[in-house]
């Protein structure tokens, strides 16, 4: 919401002060200036001149010479380069010697050889508007009576103002006028609020006679009011008018339209009218659409209406306006017109607001009545601006006024406990000053005989505002958010992340230490992506995507860290080690509506192999204590057929280690190979671990024992492990593979692998035939259950 | 001639089946189908015979050239397909031998949004809250309704929600402000309450140097029995002070939030004196607490909330935020 601060001081004469200083009381208030500008300062040497002659410059093309009368008797010649001026125009003139607002001083020069004795402006050149392409034509918006000579800014009526642009909250209703503003800065700056109110006199036959009015449905509308002008003005609005309405963002059209515009910015109230002679019957029926009604709105749109939309017909029943959203077409006032219904009404706020959102058809009007307008006196307030601007600009009005009423929001007094508001806002404010503030800013305040409470009466304009807590704000807000005591909460116990936050802290930390860097990927990929990489195509989608490339959610981190390693090959930074946790969406279980959401930890390698991502498995694995980790080589969608393992801990399958199908690579445009780690991080954090319990280290010497099997391809090294630990039995301290080698002395189809196994005892030294022994146990039990045999 | 093509065609398939390579397959091809083959110049000699027996010939013709074409074809991808089979076996690791991996010896690095995150945590940690999470997709009860903002509410547009094709038009979304976990919290738990819900949000927003449709917030909710708008005031100018530093001050403007009653946007002061607006908070409204099944007669709250991505661009001074997802890692191994 923009105003003014001339408009502002029409409602509070009192309100005066440094801008900046007013804009910190606005922005106090809750109505945060998002902008501040200081407007109609016209310089002083720009006046208003009279075109006289035009004629062709004599040695340039672009440049024409004008003969101005500037009021002083002599006739100045002007060169200028705009061509949109007639003869008899009158346009802004600034005279030798007038610095512009860009800085500019106007002198005397020659251009091309013809003397210029001055400049045409333009709206840019004055700071008026955004136009440089013509010269201001001012012959309507000057009074006819305007010589040449007369300073600019008292010709268009300008005075210096400052303009605010407002941020105003859906809660307030009442604060997109001005009339609301200066209400609320009024009582900020404790100077009076005394709103004007207007009165003319009517002529003519009785409004009844002119029209009826009729609310079919009083859940759609509280209040209608009516009035009906004749002989409307037609043709364009004062100066001063249409001024305001350019000051505060609203384009001037004509005069009846402007009227409702200005009374709309300046008291709250929209309002529509309709051209009388085109209402069928001249009666008007409130009521809600039924499904498949049509009209064609203002805008020349063609609509269809459904159930439940509040409407506008008319003595034959037919649509003739969207009710507080948009008129309709038929009964739009033109140059034909010649009388006029004035309608102010109150609608159900739910209802417009519905209406406007399924038809997307938003207006200044439906703003305000989607937040609630004003249903009390303040409507017969607007009305009489409304008659009075018309009947300043040549209406007549009919006496009388229609006044229907629908259901209306029942505010009887409520109940404000002081203890209340305190206990809310930490203050120790007395009745007696809660109702003052309240009172300021119009509401209705009467103690309580008790003391213990204030009976406070909502204005009609604060629709939102209904319960004690509504109340307390407005109460906090006229006693200043900064002069509420600053404290802490006393009765919170010891914060602290949970064990699943800690433990992907560590995550992190572990894959930090590992090298990888942590990536951020959008959670969204293309139709197709998943696919791409090997997987199901059954991302939930997104209704209204930002992108259409980005608009499916993914089921893995797959397509996300392959588009991340592309990312960093295309940008020559070689290969990477990278890792992301973040959320997947799995379609929802049967009966479900959310989807199966699940935190998923990945890491991908780029220029290395499966066995890298088995090492940073394995380094989470012990980070974490994961009881029983496994690999299961496995076939695994998107993932290489040979190079791939299933990962399961403590018997369930977790995820998938292994590397990424190098036609998968190939498809997302990634050089590889790429190792892949890719958990469900979720279960695993919250699934079994591995208690840490103290195991004495011993003060004896070990013995370090090598073996090397051959092991046919189809037994899998841990098989071996698994048969050497059974086999050694308690005395084997630790077992490492530390050669994997096929080649020359190794059958094909097998290769050796060669073991370090150290024994030790916690209390004693083994003697050489213990250590023998077993070492030939280990030989013999790896033999029989693999058949693996030692290389000799 | 005519009865040959069949026997030929036959013959062709069962070589072409038994084919070893492309080189073979490559040969019975050119055999058959090539400019020299046998069906070539029976083609050739189709205008030789009379127009009846031309028609039929040409059938039969074109019929086994047809078998001898799709088995070449089928040979081929028999061919390819083993010979993927072949690299990947070839290439068959176990992955279950361990053998001691020598890792560079590099770090890695934390993304920067991750750092700023935890140390909002530890902050709010240290001040004794606790750190709660939620779903990123959201219904309309947790995102909307439970949040006092009904279906009609002129705040609804504000949000530029993104919805997903599930339940009805515009039911489920991707949660549009962290928020929902205030509500996912509060009907699962009584007060007192203390926490903090950092996680990902989404609005509809093109991606430009200070936009991306996929961003961070952390919210904060304290529920107890007499918490004020004082406590609100001080518990905001305790955080910006162990976050930002003892010389940073807080203020609180009125402003307007459907869940929240009085609400405020908060501002934290700069060194040349000017305030950075940073986020959003009030009172939690009773209408919410209700919703929760929470007395407001008996307990009181207050929320706060604000985008942690900012929080990471203003201390690292990043010009463009979608540097945050393209993961360059010369962006990343900055920080």
């Amino acid at each position: 919401m923009k105003v003014l601060l001339s408009w502002l001081r029409e409602f509070a004469p009192g309100i005066d002060g440094d801008p900046g200083a007013l804009s910190d009381v606005l922005s106090a208030l809750g109505l945060t200036v998002e902008e501040m500008t200081v407007t109609g300062a016209m310089p002083g040497g720009v006046v208003l001149g009279r075109v006289l002659d035009l004629r062709p410059h004599p040695d340039a093309d672009r440049i024409q010479l004008v003969d101005v009368d500037d009021g002083s008797g002599s006739t100045l010649q002007v060169c200028c380069g705009a061509f949109n001026m007639a003869v008899g125009d009158l346009v802004p003139l600034a005279r030798v010697g007038t610095v512009m607002p860009g800085g500019l001083e106007i002198a005397r020069r020659k251009l091309r050889g013809q003397t210029s004795e001055g400049m045409c402006c333009s709206e840019i050149e004055l700071d008026m508007g955004a136009d440089a392409e013509g010269i201001m034509i001012l012959n309507d918006r000057v009074a006819s009576s305007a010589e040449p000579g007369t300073p600019l800014a008292e010709a268009l009526g300008l005075e210096p103002d400052v303009l605010w642009d407002l941020d105003v909250g859906a809660n307030r209703p009442d604060a997109l006028s001005v009339m609301g503003v200066a209400r609320d800065l009024a009582a900020g700056l404790g100077v009076a609020f005394e709103p004007p109110d207007w009165s003319t006199p009517a002529s003519g036959p009785d409004i009844s006679e002119a029209v009826e009015v009729e609310i079919v449905d009083p859940t759609l509308c509280g209040r209608f009011v009516g009035r009906v002008l004749r002989n409307a003005p037609a043709g364009s609005s004062p100066p001063w008018m249409a001024n305001r309405l350019t000051a505060l963002g609203q384009r001037p059209i004509n005069s009846i339209v402007d009227i409702s515009n200005y009374v709309m910015l300046e008291l709250g109230q929209p309002s529509h009218t309709f051209d009388l002679g085109r209402v069928s019957g001249a009666q008007i029926r409130v009521r809600r659409a039924r499904d498949g009604e049509t009209i064609i709105t203002l805008d020349g749109q063609h609509r269809m209406l459904a159930n439940g939309d509040g409407v506008i017909a008319d003595g034959d029943d037919g649509v003739i306006g969207i009710a507080g959203v948009m008129g309709g077409a038929s009964s739009e006032i033109d140059a034909s017109t010649t009388d006029v219904l004035v309608e102010m009404a109150w609608w159900d706020p739910p209802s417009i607001s519905r209406t406007a959102k399924r038809l997307n058809l938003s207006s200044e009007a439906a703003t305000r009545f989607r937040r609630g307008a004003d249903w009390g006196y303040n409507v017969e307030r607007c009305m009489n601006r409304f008659v009075q601007l018309a009947v300043e600009q040549g209406a007549e009005v009919a006496p009388g006024m229609i006044d229907e009423r629908g259901d209306l929001p029942d505010r009887r007094p409520l109940r404000v406990r002081t203890a209340r508001v305190n206990s809310l806002l930490g203050t120790s404010l007395s009745a007696e000053a809660i109702a003052g503030h309240l009172g300021s800013i119009g509401f209705g305040a009467d103690m309580s005989d008790d003391g213990a409470g204030i009976d406070v009466t909502i204005p009609t304009w604060r629709w939102d505002t209904e319960t004690e807590t509504d109340v307390a704000e407005e109460v906090a807000r006229l006693h200043g958010y900064e002069n509420i005591e600053r404290t802490v909460p006393t009765g919170n116990e010891a914060g602290g992340l949970s064990t699943y936050q800690k433990d992907r802290r560590l995550v992190r930390e572990v894959l930090v230490g590992a090298g990888c860097c942590e990536t951020q990927p959008m959670p969204f990929v293309a139709p197709g992506a998943l696919a791409a990489v090997g997987l199901a195509e059954d991302g939930i989608t997104l209704s209204n995507p930002v992108d259409d490339s980005e608009s499916v959610l993914r089921t893995s981190l797959l397509p996300g860290q392959l588009g991340a390693v592309a990312y960093n090959q295309r940008h020559f930074n070689g290969d990477v080690r990278l890792f992301e946790i973040g959320h997947v969406y799995l379609p929802a279980p049967e009966g479900q509506l959310l989807p199966d959401e699940r935190e998923f930890l990945a890491v991908a390698l780029s220029g290395e192999e499966a066995p890298a991502a088995v090492a940073v498995l394995d380094l989470l694995a012990e980070a974490l204590a994961l009881p029983a980790v496994e690999v299961r080589a496995a076939v695994l969608a998107g993932m290489h057929p040979t190079r791939s393992a299933e990962v399961v801990v403590a018997g369930r399958a977790r995820g998938a280690v292994g590397e990424v199908d190098p036609e998968v690579l190939e498809a997302c445009g990634v050089s590889g190979p790429v190792a892949w780690l890719q958990l469900d991080l979720q279960q695993v954090l919250e699934g079994p671990r591995t208690r840490r319990r103290y195991r004495p280290v011993s003060k004896y010497p070990p013995s370090d024992v090598d073996l090397a099997f051959v092991v046919p391809d189809d037994v899998a090294a841990a098989q071996v492990e698994r048969a050497l630990r059974a086999s050694a039995g308690s005395l084997l301290a630790r077992v490492e593979l530390f050669d994997s080698y096929r080649g020359s002395g190794v059958p094909e189809g097998s290769r050796s692998l060669a073991y370090r196994l150290r024994f030790q005892a916690p209390d004693r030294t083994l003697t050489d035939a213990e250590v023998a022994e077993i070492r030939q146990r280990c030989v013999d039990e790896t033999s029989r259950r693999t058949g693996a045999t030692l290389r000799s | 001639m005519m009865e040959g093509y069949e026997k030929a065609a036959a013959d062709a398939e069962e070589r072409l089946a038994a084919a070893a390579d492309i080189d073979a397959v490559a040969a019975i091809e050119r055999e058959m189908l090539g400019r020299r083959s046998k069906f070539t110049e029976a083609k050739r000699k189709l205008g030789e015979l009379d127009p009846g027996a031309r028609a039929e010939a040409g059938r039969l013709l074109n019929e086994a050239r047809g078998r001898v074409e799709a088995a070449v074809a089928a040979a081929r991808a028999r061919l390819a397909a083993s010979g993927r089979a072949d690299r990947y076996a070839a290439e068959r690791l176990d992955l279950t031998e361990r053998l001691p991996q020598t890792a560079p010896l590099r770090r890695g690095h934390f993304h920067p949004v991750t750092q700023a995150r935890d140390r909002l945590e530890d902050v709010f940690v240290g001040m004794g809250y606790t750190v709660e999470e939620g779903p990123e997709v959201e219904s309309a009860w947790y995102n909307f309704e439970a949040l006092n903002i009904p279906d009609w509410h002129p705040a609804r547009g504000s949000f530029d929600t993104i919805f997903v094709d599930l339940g009805q038009p515009e039911e489920v979304m991707l949660r549009s402000h962290t928020s929902p976990v205030q509500i996912r919290v509060m009907e699962h738990r009584k007060p007192p309450i203390y926490i903090v819900a950092p996680g990902r949000t989404f609005r509809a927003d093109t991606a430009d140097a200070t936009h991306l449709p996929a961003f961070n917030q952390i919210e904060g909710l304290a529920v107890d029995r007499n918490i004020t708008m004082g406590d609100l005031a001080g518990t905001i100018d305790e955080f910006v002070r162990a976050f930002f530093g003892r010389e940073v001050k807080s203020r609180l403007r009125p402003s307007y939030f459907p869940f929240t009653e009085p609400s405020a946007e908060f501002d934290i002061s700069r060194p040349d004196g000017s305030w950075l607006e940073l986020g959003g908070c009030g009172m939690v409204h009773p209408n919410v607490l209700s919703n929760c099944g929470i007395d407001p007669e008996e307990w009181q709250g207050f929320a706060f909330g604000f985008g942690i991505d900012r929080l990471a661009v203003m201390r690292h001074e990043i010009d463009d935020i979608r540097e945050f997802v393209n993961n360059d890692v010369r962006f990343l191994s900055q920080f």
